[in-house]
């Protein structure tokens, strides 16, 4: 068993309202000094055997036809091995 | 004309694009987001709601519902299409027609009657209409900022496929103002909006949104 992971956050030149509404939040906690949020998504898949390249294409194929919007998101595959967790 | 009107699990309008339908003039037909059939239709719509509760994005998991395997390959063939609220977002989710509806920018629901310019009056969903008409029909969305890179704006701009654009105050952060659009051969047409709100004087804001249900009669026998 592996830990494959995909990060998908909003395109840079796309408007963020919930990164904004965090970002709004933190002052009025009484955090400083954060000039910016964005707010993404995180998918953790468990994969089964090994995580060749071949799962890994697989995956990015998850990722761009379902997991992200490529019109509004951007997203990044990656390997989470054990010893890691 | 027989008008299929799709349910996914979570739809809401779907009973008010019926009724719309049939004000309009025609028949409607119930089709099933798991069917893998359109039943013989002439038209379709997608209607609004939170359709799988809007898990993941907006549209994106009616996108993969079997029917829309059929909606596709027919709005391909020329099938008049109209996606109103939660169909434009799935429209937008497969690929039919291009950008993206976000949470709007001031991050509150919006609901409202909402002043429009209709500005292509030449797709089927839009034919009963004078070129600029000014009509008001409900909005009511969470998400219906409507996003494209410029290259996609300027196209749209450029080719007349912006059907209706939002007049006074923006209401939820849409580029250019963008309200509804349409694909590049004119039969698919998306929108945030709600005409099927506003087919009867009894309710709502008027009958400015009949247009939409009208109008398909008179494309289909021009």
């Amino acid at each position: 068993m592996a830990r494959v992971v995909v990060d998908v956050m909003p395109k840079p030149e796309i408007l963020d309202p919930q990164g904004k509404a965090v970002l709004g939040a933190l002052p009025r906690l009484g955090f400083s000094g954060v000039t910016d949020v964005r707010q993404g998504k995180r998918f953790e898949l468990e994969v089964d055997g090994e995580v060749t390249d071949e799962v890994l294409a697989s995956v990015a194929q998850m990722a761009e036809t379902l997991l992200s919007n490529p019109v509004i998101e951007n997203f990044e595959v990656r390997v989470e091995r054990g010893e890691d967790a | 004309m027989r008008v299929g009107v799709v349910t996914f699990p979570g739809s809401l309008d779907d009973a008010d694009a019926q009724r719309a339908v049939r004000i309009g003039g025609h028949e409607t037909v119930a089709l099933w987001h798991g069917d893998h059939d359109l039943l013989g239709v002439d038209a379709i719509v997608l209607p609004g709601g939170f359709s799988y509760g809007d898990y993941l994005r907006c549209g994106a998991i009616s996108r993969f519902a079997p029917v829309m395997t059929e909606v596709v390959d027919a709005a391909r063939r020329g099938m008049p299409v109209l996606g109103i609220c939660n169909g434009f977002q799935i429209l937008c989710e497969s690929h039919l027609l291009p950008g993206a509806l976000i949470r709007n920018d001031h991050r509150k629901f919006v609901c409202r009657d909402q002043r429009l310019r209709v500005e292509n009056v030449a797709t089927p969903w839009t034919s009963a209409y004078k070129q600029g008409s000014e009509i008001t029909i409900v909005l009511k969305n969470g998400e219906g900022g409507y996003v494209a890179d410029e290259a996609t704006l300027d196209r749209l701009e450029g080719e007349g496929r912006v059907v209706v654009r939002y007049l006074d105050d923006n209401p939820n952060g849409s580029l250019r103002d963008i309200a509804g659009i349409t694909n590049d051969r004119g039969n698919v047409v998306g929108l945030m909006p709600h005409p099927e709100h506003a087919v009867e004087s009894l309710t709502g804001s008027g009958t400015d949104g009949l247009g939409f249900f009208a109008s398909l009669a008179a494309a289909t026998f021009a």
